[in-house]
């Protein structure tokens, strides 16, 4: 396990981060225009002074080498991530201060709103699968029944109407309606309801084919007949048997989308107005705000790097064929 | 978007008694029974598996409400409470919708309107705008005087300008701002509203002057300030009141926290900045809100009205005209397009619309065929049914715009108009050799990503299309890479706009000089850039807009750029907000506003 663990972050979660960094990197700088292009042009003269203060004057190579070095951990205080989560304090990282916002680093601006859309995406995790697994379930040991159809049909609105459209909706009915919450804002504990409720069920839909799915294939295996015939309960040869096999693929596909909802989704925290870090993903490239753009690319690298192995890690335990060697 | 009919204005909230808790606990019961009929025929296992999915929901809501709970408790950040929700009588707290999160506000180093709308509340320059027109009325300077050529303006500081932090404003503290403010190595963005009137200022910005001595800011004593101008500028005075470029900051303060030519703004941070403006800072919550609140040692602090105003950050318009519909906010930054009809219907008492010193434009790269030739230019220009785009695509009352100035602008209306019927459209077209639009190479329209924009132009290309038989292409491109390819005149005809940033009109007309950075359109003109200069040195103002109407004239027979409407700020404000008057640069002077009880 420590073996498996070591390799996987030495050959493959770094040399990941490394490529996607890199990308990253040069690839915004090809993109035309940059932090400082206006509609009202600067002259020149400006132009190469705020070049000169944000050494973009410099030759690209020294810029990226720069940059990779004040990435580069240095430190290991992982508990210095308790007061406000700290990367500098902690690991020694830089991220550079925004080129957009004056007063904040990138270090500041990531502390400030990870925490926003961590918690905001694990609720909505946790929405995710409590409705998504259990009505995959509930499909799948009603197959081809009623239950099992309108299941599916739900899923298959939920994935088919978007978070842009669900998120007004609730928002009109349930707040500019019936006045029962804040059609925006994230100042009180009940601000967090409806994003929770739009963003769980976005995911839940997935999840509940997917549950559905490996559910159907399991629960028609041999072992479940066997374990039937040997007069086991319903509820043993579901949950001992048959879930574990069946939320296979549903733990592969959580991987990355674990990732993707705790880093923030940009649609769900702009008609909310939530002050996470899904907004800045988009923002950032429009801004040209290079290194927040890189930030949130090495926060959401990370997640889905670490995201993945855990999904790796879990799946080995649920199916007996796999080895994490 | 669907729009509820009205009445859900009302701003009565279901108290937590009247929740639907009651029928929540009503449901559950009924749904159950149907459960356990339905699962009466299969397996009793099943049954048992409802009833523990039944008790995980459970489990699984009280975890939820423990997680929320806890985040309530341990990350006040995550979770902040607000201030000053509650209170029976309305306090003196007015809620703004203020765009997009505000990049910074330091005076010296931002840029945006939305930056500039906070600022003006924190700080407070020589004079300030009036809130009618906003000209300009005393500020830290309580007088003023210009000598006879127009070239030396004294300014005389009040005794009792104090920053928040008591230490009295003076004289010396505009001028270090100054040298701030055009130190090359600071590069502010906006140094050029000072070094293109000021002695000396551009050597010093460009480094050939090392001397600030020698630039023309000097202060003979602590409350007399002295500067001098390149040529006589009469609108100096509106720039000075308007724009926070010429605002001080506390240098002192600044170098607290390192060099003060250095971008870091960690001095800006709440508790750490000290302004000299009405009020001060108190929170800045990033995304969220920006709360600003009285300064008790502002020097006219007596005639401050308001307790305190917080800048909501929504770069949403939707989510903005709802928190404003939900009574979360007294004034909106914004209106949904979709919304203005149902305002403009249902809620003309909150409906405003007001005029903003701006033109949205057409721009003609004058070098790409068949823009090189005026006469096209014209026949385009003409061609154009401007009162139909603004009834039917932006709705808000813009006004269809024949010239290139605002009219209006400082008592300034050109005269010249683009006037002409379609023949004469044809006319020119036919003349410049293409009849009908035949043998017209096609135009490519470059307009930046948006809804509103892409109308417009689909409208333009069809009355094109139909009057003149000229084929238009669209293209848009995000807005940095739009930007971009106008900078580097990479384009053949694009939508642009031009705000003013003072109330003159040679803001509209500077622009199109040949040297200018703005212009971007190749256009070049010896006797429009020989009319600018001589604007310049105009001695009286009736000199300076007959000058003016001349450039204006050019503008409109050669057209390189096609104006289409002048803009105007629609948003939604509260009836309860008073002293809140349409100004054409939507500033609106903080310490004259009040809310009704």
């Amino acid at each position: 396990m420590f073996r498996y663990l070591a390799r996987r972050l030495l050959l493959q979660a770094v040399p990941v981060l490394f490529v996607i960094i890199t990308l990253t990197f040069f690839l915004q700088r090809f993109a035309p225009g940059g932090p400082f292009t206006r509609e009202k042009a600067l002259p020149p003269e400006i132009q190469r002074n705020l070049d000169a203060y944000y050494h973009l004057d410099d030759p690209l190579w020294r810029q990226y080498r720069d940059y990779l070095w004040d990435l580069c951990p240095k430190t290991f205080h992982p508990l210095a991530l308790r007061n406000g989560f700290d990367l500098k304090a902690a690991f020694g990282i830089d991220l550079r201060p925004s080129f957009k916002y004056a007063n904040r680093t990138v270090n500041e601006i990531i502390a400030a709103e990870l925490p926003v859309s961590l918690t905001l995406g694990s609720l909505a995790l946790l929405v995710a699968l409590g409705f998504g697994l259990g009505a995959g379930a509930l499909a799948a040991l009603k197959h081809n029944t009623w239950t099992d159809r309108g299941v599916s049909a739900l899923a298959l609105t939920g994935l088919c109407v978007a978070t842009f459209v669900s998120g007004p909706l609730l928002a009109l009915v349930f707040a500019v309606h019936f006045h029962w919450f804040n059609a925006s804002g994230w100042y009180e504990t009940r601000d967090a309801v409806l994003p929770v409720l739009v963003l769980g069920i976005a995911y839940a839909a997935p999840i509940a084919r997917l549950t559905r799915g490996g559910m159907i294939e399991v629960l028609g295996q041999d072992f479940i007949r066997t374990a039937r015939a040997k007069g086991a309960s319903e509820s043993r040869v579901v949950f001992r048997h048959a879930l574990r096999g069946g939320l296979l693929s549903v733990v592969a596909w959580l991987g990355p989308a674990a990732a993707g909802i705790l880093t923030g989704s940009f649609v769900v925290e702009t008609i909310f107005q939530i002050p996470g870090l899904g907004r800045d993903f988009v923002i950032s490239v429009t801004n040209r705000d290079y290194t927040l753009v890189l930030g949130t690319v090495v926060v959401y690298g990370t997640f889905i790097v670490v995201c993945n192995f855990l999904a790796d890690v879990l799946q080995a335990w649920m199916n007996p064929k796999l080895t994490l060697e | 978007m669907v729009w509820c009919p009205s009445g859900h204005f009302k701003t009565h909230r279901l108290q937590p008694s009247e929740w639907p808790d009651k029928r929540a606990t009503k449901t559950v019961p009924q749904s159950f029974a149907r459960e356990r009929a339905a699962l009466a025929v299969p397996a009793f296992g099943c049954l048992r598996f409802a009833m523990f999915s039944r008790a995980f929901s459970v489990l699984f809501t009280a975890a939820l409400l423990t997680f929320t709970g806890c985040g309530k408790k341990d990350a006040s950040a995550t979770f902040p409470t607000p201030a000053g929700t509650a209170a029976a009588p309305r306090p003196q707290i007015l809620r703004l919708g203020n765009g997009a999160e505000p990049k910074g506000i330091d005076p010296q180093d931002i840029s945006g309107v939305t930056e500039g709308k906070i600022v003006m509340a924190l700080f407070e320059g020589l004079l300030t705008p009036d809130p009618h027109d906003l000209h300009p009325l005393p500020g830290v300077a309580e007088a003023w005087e210009i000598s006879p050529d127009g070239l030396t303006y004294t300014f005389h500081l009040r005794a009792n300008a104090k920053w928040a932090d008591g230490e009295p404003v003076t004289a010396q503290d505009f001028v270090e701002s100054y040298r701030r403010m055009l130190s090359p190595k600071f590069a502010s963005e906006y140094a050029y509203l000072l070094y293109n009137f000021v002695v000396g200022a551009k050597d010093y910005y460009d480094g050939r002057l090392a001397d600030f001595s020698k630039v023309g800011f000097a202060a003979p004593d602590a409350r007399t300030l002295r500067v001098t101008l390149l040529n006589s500028t009469p609108y100096l005075l509106n720039i000075i009141a308007c724009h926070q470029a010429w605002d001080v900051v506390p240098l002192k303060v600044i170098e607290r926290f390192g060099p003060p030519d250095s971008k870091n703004g960690a001095w800006t941070k709440p508790g750490n900045i000290v302004g000299n403006g009405p009020f001060i800072l108190k929170e800045w919550l990033p995304k969220q809100k920006i709360t600003v609140v009285r300064n008790p040692l502002y020097w006219d602090a007596a005639n401050v009205k308001l307790d305190a105003i917080e800048f909501h950050a929504i770069d949403d318009a939707t989510a903005e005209e709802q928190a404003f519909r939900t009574g979360r906010l007294d004034a909106t930054d914004t209106m949904p397009l979709s919304k203005i009809d149902t305002y403009r219907r249902d809620h003309a008492d909150t409906f405003r619309i007001e005029p903003y010193l701006g033109i949205y434009f057409y721009r003609c790269n004058v070098t790409k065929p068949p823009l090189t030739d005026k006469r096209v230019r014209r026949a385009l220009a003409l061609a154009i049914d401007r009162e139909s785009i603004v009834k039917n695509i932006t709705k808000g009352e813009q006004l269809p715009a024949y010239a290139v100035s605002y009219p209006g602008t400082a008592g300034y209306t050109p005269i010249a108009r683009l006037s002409g019927d379609l023949a004469e459209a044809k006319r020119l077209l036919a003349e410049a050799g293409y009849p009908e639009g035949k043998g017209c190479p096609p135009i490519e329209l470059l307009y930046n990503t948006s809804e509103a924009h892409k109308a417009i132009a689909e409208a333009i290309q069809q009355m094109w299309r139909e009057k003149l038989g000229v084929e238009v292409r669209l293209t848009n491109q995000e807005w940095a890479a739009y930007q971009d390819t106008q900078h580097t005149h990479n384009y053949q005809m694009m939508r642009a706009g031009w705000i003013a940033d003072y109330e003159d009109p040679h803001v509209f007309l500077e622009i199109w000089s040949s040297d200018n950075g703005n212009n971007d359109t190749l256009w070049v003109n010896a006797d429009y850039d020989r009319l600018l200069q001589s604007a310049l040195a105009a001695k009286t103002q009736d000199e300076r807009y007959g000058i003016y109407q001349k450039m204006d004239a050019i503008l409109v027979d050669e057209c390189p750029v096609i104006p289409i409407y002048y803009y105007t700020h629609v948003h939604a404000i509260s009836p309860k907000v008073k002293g809140w008057f349409p100004t054409r640069l939507d500033l609106h002077p903080y310490k004259y506003v009040w809310l009704e009880p």
